[in-house]
This record gives structure tokens, sequence and C-alpha cells, in this order.
């Protein structure tokens, strides 16, 4: 029986499908509990200093408020490693907005208004918010996010560049951007003596788990941590955050249950955000368009209370042939939120960069902008030296090129006019590394037929459930239906976040592992299950070390139509086509929809995010959907996203790449290079919003 | 603070409270009634993902306070369907994959069949044509995708979106003729 076909690669429609239609899905503020409080957070006032006094009593005058939580009346925490979450544990505030004390209550609205109540005398010393290129406080970490050097050195780049025929040097700058998943992070907390359950939104429980266990001085095994259903993260629910341990602390001081669920416009500040950048690409090239020096540099800001360094310049490591090349980055620590994780960090706000830079290196050249990345689509990876395990780069380009009908295109830029519109095009290469990271699963067959999987994978909206069902079907060569499958809690066997676009490699391979084992047991004992049923443990530690040897990455390519208005300045997207090589698809029809997702905030990303840093009171100004835009329907016309076949043998037992972040990689500098094909403007900040390009139309 | 009693028909079942007049009508439904189906994603009417119908009318439930609504008719996500059948527009969502963490969903499910009614009804929206004739705006994708502006997905779901409001505002209109 073949279910190879019928199965993995299957358009197979969510499993939870109709519990998120009917609205039965359940997320962390939403499990019954009947006599649960609620909380409300108080953020700090000030950038930098210290809280003199607070006065509750107002607050405490409602009958209805239980406990208001301060620095000064908070269970002690033990530390841990993020330092954003030893909450109400000293009069030391590091960042405006930074939670400071908490109101708890029998209603929202009590604990909402008891809140605002709360009366905050501060100290406040001098704060640095506002990052630039000269800050005295730069810095070059050795290590940025993902554990990789900050600053990577080939050949000689500076006498090669400085004798280069064609050289370019721009500097390109992004915005701080706000992960903003629909679901604002939430949690339920409850104790039953020293045990403690949460209901949380996450994105991996695990970690979770183990954070609140530290901070509570508790065993891991007494935190029970529960994320059914988790309405997005996109990088901000990564980790434990406030809200958990907050509600975690609150519900021990009550003795009850504890609600809280984030506010939206209190996000921007303890959730994490990406942080802005300011990169500089210089390349030396041939005519003939081939680099031949190439020099990203980064320059970014972190926090006083975390160490996250936006990991911009790495594409450059990965991307085009440069035998000379210098990437690095530099940081200085401002008194802000914490940045963190947002979708493709690292490879999203540096693919802007670099391949904003081609294009304009493919100008400067004369030549067409598919072909002078084709050119320079090395052979093995420019920073490692080691053989790509599969590399469909200019593969994806061409097969885009055709379904776009590129070679129309008249590569003048500003003269296609239709009445008062300027119509151009633009090209972007996408990439995102493969990420495996150790999980276990345990599979169970019993004598009906039936499976059932369980692994504490997290869906935040990719289709875990579904996938590894559709996995572990193939693996048993079973029906699906037959398949039932169970993620999202800590009382499963152990598994990594959905982070790095990792989680069904990563939990995939385990149940795979788990289920050809459990079949061959079955086989074993002459195709029949006993009485009491069989069971399997898979634990993938060993296997996920193996293809060590290879760079590993998904690749792609994307194309853009825009129409600028010359009277208003205003950049509307017209059509978007991605094509992408990444491993094999596993379920085409949500690797679809998450292609297009990845596109649609990428395409949010170059018209509309971006808040400011407001340098009088130390934070972003744009905190809620009113003023901090994301694309809406209006704005999103024909996306499409396109797939190679690609076999790779060298990534895990399902072929498969990761396709949670890719597709966000590239679109900004597709728009951007189509902006300045419709108009001959090159802008190099992002958002590409009318006050940009007005100016030069006047 | 101030209390006032109130009845509120939700899904065609009478339910009368005693509330806080402070409250919601999201908060009232998923607080007071456990239905969380409608889901809180701004609490300021910028999202889009706590939209219900009051009187056939989709509104954003964040923005009405319950006490100002005595005796209207509400509909929420968990109104729209038997256990037999699925609301055309809760199956078109499942076809064309119109959601990913499902968490705007409930709401842009209830703004749909808002959208399908006021298109049915003649009222125009910012894309209409000045110039038409009297009577039902057809919804072609540019209007949807305009009357479907107030519901944020941030998962990026609006292609999938625009073809399953398309289908079944399709079937819908089969179904009225």
């Amino acid at each position: 029986m073949t279910t190879m076909e019928h199965t993995l690669g299957a358009s197979i429609a969510r499993l939870e499908s109709r519990a998120k239609v009917t609205g039965t899905a359940r997320y962390a503020a939403e499990y019954v509990t009947d006599d649960a409080l609620y909380a409300w957070p108080v953020p700090a006032g000030i950038a930098r200093g210290e809280i003199t006094a607070v006065h509750t009593e107002a607050a405490m005058t409602d009958p209805a408020v239980v406990v208001v939580l301060t620095h000064q009346n908070a269970p002690r925490l033990h530390p841990v490693e993020d330092r954003t979450l030893t909450l109400l544990q000293s009069s030391h505030i590091a960042h405006r907005g930074q939670y400071i004390a908490l109101a708890v209550a029998t209603s929202l609205e009590a604990a909402r208004s008891a809140a605002g109540a709360v009366l905050v005398q501060y100290k406040a010393d001098h704060h640095d918010v506002v990052l630039a290129e000269d800050h005295p406080g730069l810095y070059m970490p050795e290590e940025i996010d993902g554990l990789w050097p900050g600053t990577r050195e080939h050949g000689d780049f500076d006498t090669v560049y400085a004798t280069a025929e064609i050289r370019t040097d721009a500097v390109y700058t992004t915005p701080p951007m706000h992960n903003h998943p629909m679901e604002p992070h939430a949690a339920t907390a409850l104790w039953d003596g020293d045990a403690l359950t949460v209901y949380d939104s996450n994105q991996g429980s695990v970690t979770v788990q183990h954070t609140l266990a530290q901070l509570f001085g508790i065993d891991a095994g007494q935190v029970r941590v529960v994320s059914e259903h988790v309405g997005g993260g996109f990088g901000s629910k990564g980790t434990a955050r406030p809200h958990v341990v907050l509600a975690a602390m609150a519900a021990r001081v009550v003795g009850r249950p504890v609600k809280l669920a984030v506010p939206r416009n209190h996000m921007p500040a303890v959730v994490g955000h990406r942080a802005p950048t300011i990169q500089r690409i210089r390349i030396g090239a041939g005519r003939d368009g081939c680099i031949q020096a190439l020099a990203h540099e980064v320059v970014t800001c972190t926090s006083m209370v975390g160490r996250f360094v936006e990991a911009a310049a790495l594409p450059s490591r990965v991307m085009y042939i440069a035998p000379n090349s210098r990437t690095a980055h530099r940081v200085t620590r401002l008194d802000i939120p914490a940045p963190s994780w947002m979708r493709a960090p690292g490879e999203c706000p540096g693919m802007f960069a670099l391949e904003s830079a081609i294009d304009e290196l493919a100008y400067v050249c004369g030549i067409d902008p598919v072909e002078l990345r084709i050119r320079n689509d090395p052979q093995v990876e420019p920073d490692s030296g080691l053989p790509f395990s599969s590399r469909h780069l200019t593969e994806c380009l061409r097969e885009g090129a055709r379904r776009f009908g590129w070679h129309e295109r008249d590569p003048s830029p500003g003269t296609r006019y239709e009445g008062r519109l300027l119509i151009g095009s633009g090209v972007a290469a996408s990439m995102y590394p493969v990420v495996i990271l150790p999980s276990r699963a345990e599979v169970r067959a019993d004598p009906d037929g039936h499976y059932w999987v369980r692994v504490n994978a997290t869906d935040i909206g990719t289709g875990a459930r579904t996938v590894l069902a559709q996995i572990a079907a193939d693996a048993l060569t079973a029906p699906l239906g037959y398949v039932h499958i169970s993620i999202g809690s800590t009382d499963l066997p152990e598994a990594p976040l959905a982070g790095g676009s990792s989680g069904t490699a990563s939990w995939g391979w385990a149940v795979h592992n788990a289920c050809v084992r459990l079949r061959g047991l079955i086989e074993h004992s002459g195709g029949s299950v006993p009485a009491g049923g069989l069971s399997v443990s898979a634990d993938t530690t060993e296997d996920v070390k193996s293809g060590q040897e290879y760079a590993r990455c998904a690749f792609g390519a994307q194309f853009a139509e825009v129409q600028v208005d010359t009277d208003t300045a205003e950049v509307r997207l017209r059509r978007l086509t991605g094509v992408f090589a990444a491993g094999r698809i596993l379920n085409a029809r949500t690797a679809r929809s998450q292609f297009i997702g990845g596109m649609t905030m990428g395409l949010s990303m170059a018209l509309m995010e971006g808040s400011t840093m407001d340098p009088e009171f130390g934070d972003y100004a744009e905190r809620d959907f009113a003023s901090y835009h994301v694309a809406v329907c209006a704005d999103v016309p024909a996306i499409e996203a396109h797939w190679i076949d690609e076999e790779d043998p060298h990534l895990n037992p399902m072929h498969s790449k990761g396709i949670g972040e890719i597709g966000i990689v590239g679109t900004a500098a597709a728009v951007a290079n189509a902006v300045h094909h419709a108009t001959g403007v090159r802008v190099r900040t992002l958002p590409i919003r009318p006050d940009t390009l007005l100016p030069h139309f006047a | 603070m101030g209390r006032t009693a109130v009845t509120l028909e939700i899904n065609a079942q009478s339910c009368a409270f005693d509330l806080d007049n402070r409250t919601t009508l999201l908060d009232a439904l998923r607080e007071h009634l456990g239905l969380t189906g409608t889901k809180k994603g701004c609490d300021h009417g910028q999202c889009g993902a706590c939209t219900v119908l009051v009187d056939g009318m989709r509104m954003n439930s964040c923005l009405l306070l319950a006490v100002a609504l005595d005796g209207a008719q509400i509909i929420t996500v968990e109104g729209l369907s038997s256990d037999a059948a699925l609301h055309p527009v809760q199956q078109a969502f499942i076809d064309h994959d119109a959601f990913q963490c499902g968490y705007c969903t409930p709401g842009q499910i209830c703004s749909a069949i808002g959208a399908i009614t006021e298109a049915a009804s003649g009222w125009p929206s910012a894309v209409t044509p000045q110039e038409r004739p009297l009577g039902p705006v057809p919804l072609t994708a540019p209007e949807i995708r305009e009357r479907m502006s107030g519901n944020l997905c941030r998962c990026g779901a609006y292609v999938n979106i625009v073809n399953a409001v398309t289908e079944a505002a399709e079937a819908v209109g089969e179904a009225a003729r």
C-alpha cells in the first residue's frame, strides 16, 4: 500500500478546521475556571530610573479588587537568564512600559480600573533610546542571534573593493517592527499546592515550563503548560513572556486561578519586537556583474535587559559568490524594550538591504537583475565553504520570471504611465536556513487499527497537527483517519518550539521514527496488534546531528508589480509571485497558505509597518492597530506562491525544509525594487509610505 | 460600580444578566456566558476579531456596552451552525484554507456574513461605482477586499479569505433565490 502519494504532500484540510470556524478551539484565556480572577498589569511611566513610591490605596477602594502586587509585596522569584521575566522584584526601571505592578480583581472591569488607579512616583534618570550610526555605545558583539559570530572576513575586502571596476555603496534602514499576533499574549494560571498549571499562549511550552519552574523554585515536573491553540506568534511567543509569570505569581498569592491577557497597546513594550537596523552595503564587481568584494555592515540596538542582536548580515554569508567579504555587526545598548525574534529575524531585514543592493548593482552594470543573481550563484556556501545540500535559487528565479512574464519587461526606470500611475516591477531572492532540533515522540497502536501519536508540538497556525498526522500516516502506511494526534501540552513527550522554521522537521522526524519502528514491531508480530496495544518512543537527539557537512537552506525568488500614484505618491502592490525551493512540500494546501502568509507580511513590511521611538518619552509611538498599520484585505491583490520539486536527501526522513519564514524574506526588496523601476527613485528606508516618495515628484 | 439588569437574546436564547455597566458585549459573551468563540484582539475596534451580528448587522462587540443592548438579538460564531451543517461561509473558510492560527476567524466569518447581507441589500462600499443600477451590489474581489478590510489577519490569509467569501456569497445568493 503506497500512501506516500495520498498522504504526504497531499492537500489535506487542517484537522482543527471545524473547531476554528465554529469558535470551539480554545486559546489560553478561554479555559473555563469558575472562580478565576482577572489581572491587569501596570506599565512603567518612565524609561529609566527608580520607583520611589507606589500608592495602591485608591486602587483598593473597590471591593472587587483582591490585591495589587508591586515590587514591595510580590513573591520573590529566583533569577533566570531572561531578565525581562524577574518581574516586580526591584524598584529599578529599565524601559518604559516595563510591568511594575499588577491589579487582581474579581472582574476584568475592576482589574483594569484598579490598574489605572495605581499611583507611582519615580526618580527618573536621563534615558538614551535613539539608535544612531555614530552612537558612542556601539560595540562589536562576539555573537549575534543564532549564536553566529558577529564578524566574518574573507580575503581582502578593502583592497579589492578599492580597485573594482564597478563599486556600489549605500545605506539601507529598517524601522522597529512589531509582531502583533492576533491573539495577544495570555495565560490562565492555577496552583494546586506546589503544582502549577498554566494555559499559555506560546510557541513552545517546554521552555515556558522550565522557566516557570526556575522562577518559582520548583521542579519542572510540577509545572504543566497547555498550549492547545495559539493565535499566532511570529517569534514573539518563542519563550516565556511577562504575562505568564505575572499570572502564575498572582495565582500563587490569591490562591485562585488568574487570567491575564496583555492589552494590545502594551505589547510593543513587553513581548519583543524587531530591532531597527542601519545597514551599509558595499559591492565591488566587474563589468560583467560578477561580485569580487562585498561588505555588509549592520548597526543595530538592543536593550539593557537582554542581549539579542539582530543578525542582519547573515544573508551575505550565504547568498552570492564573494571571494573578498566582510560581514559585521555593531550594536548599542539602549534604555528600550527588549528586541527579540520576529519572523525571519536577521534574514528578513538583512535581505531587504542585500537584495536592494544587488538590484542597484544590476542597474549600474546594465545587466538584468535575474541574470546578475544567476551569475553570482555560488557552488558552495561562501562563508563556510561547505557544499549546499541542495540549492535551486537559479531555478526559482527562472521559473518565477517565466510565470511573472518578467522577460517582457522594459528595464528602463520611470517610463511606464497609466494615466497618473507609474508602473514597475522588481525581483528579489528569498533564503532561510534549515534548522532541526532534537525531539521526542510516542505512538501507540490499538488492536482496532487506530494509532495515537503524542508529541509536544505547538500549532501556531502552521498546520502542525495536520502535517504530523500525515507524516505518521505515511510512516505507518495507515489511512489518515486512523491516526489521532495530541500536541500542545507538557504532558506529552518533550519537543522543541515552533520557531526558526524548524517545527515540522524536528517533530516530524521523531514522529516518523516512532511510527516506522512501530510498523516494524507490528510486522514482526505477524501484522496484528496485541490486546494491550503496542507503544514506541523515539528521540532524535542523535539523528539530528547528521547532515552538518552541508550548508542547508531553502531558497526562493519573488517578483512584484507595483503602481505608484504620481499625485499622492501612494504605492499599491498589483501582483506578487513567489517560487520557492524548500525540499519536499508535505501539505500543498497549508504550505501554500504559509508562503502566501509570509509574502503578505513582507508586503506589509515594505509599505506600512514601522514604529517610531519617541525620544522624549522613550517609548514606541505606534502601539495599536490604528497607528501601527499592517496590511489589510484591500492591500493584498493577487499573491501567488509556487514551488519547484526539490529532492534533498541530507535533511530528514521527510526530505523537507522549513517554510514558515522564507515567505517574508525578500518581499520588501522586491517591492522596493519595483518602486525604483516604476519611478526611478531608489528608496532605501522602510516602509515606503507616501511621505517618503512625495518629495521626489515635486 | 453601577450595575444594570439586561436581557440579551444570544444565538436565539434569552440571557438575563446583572452587569457592571462598564461591561462590553465582548466581555459579557466571553467572561459571563463562556462564549469564547468571539475573540478579543485589540479591545479598541481596530482589528475586527470580536465581530458579531447585532440585529443582523456586523458590529465590533468590544465597542458596545452590553447594558445598552437590552432586547437586541445577537448572533455569535457559536450560533451560525447546527451540529449537522456548517454555515456556507464556515464551510468555504475550510475549503479555501482561509485561516491559519484561527484567532481572527470567527470575526472574519461573522463579518463576511454581514458583508454579504449588506451587498445584497444594495449598500455601496468605497469601491462601488457611483453610477450603477439600484439593487444588490455584485461581490467582486475588489468589493470583498474593501468590505473585509475591517478584519485584520496577521497570518496573511487574505487571498484565501477573498476566495472563500466569493464562493460563500454565491452559495448564500443561490439559497436565497
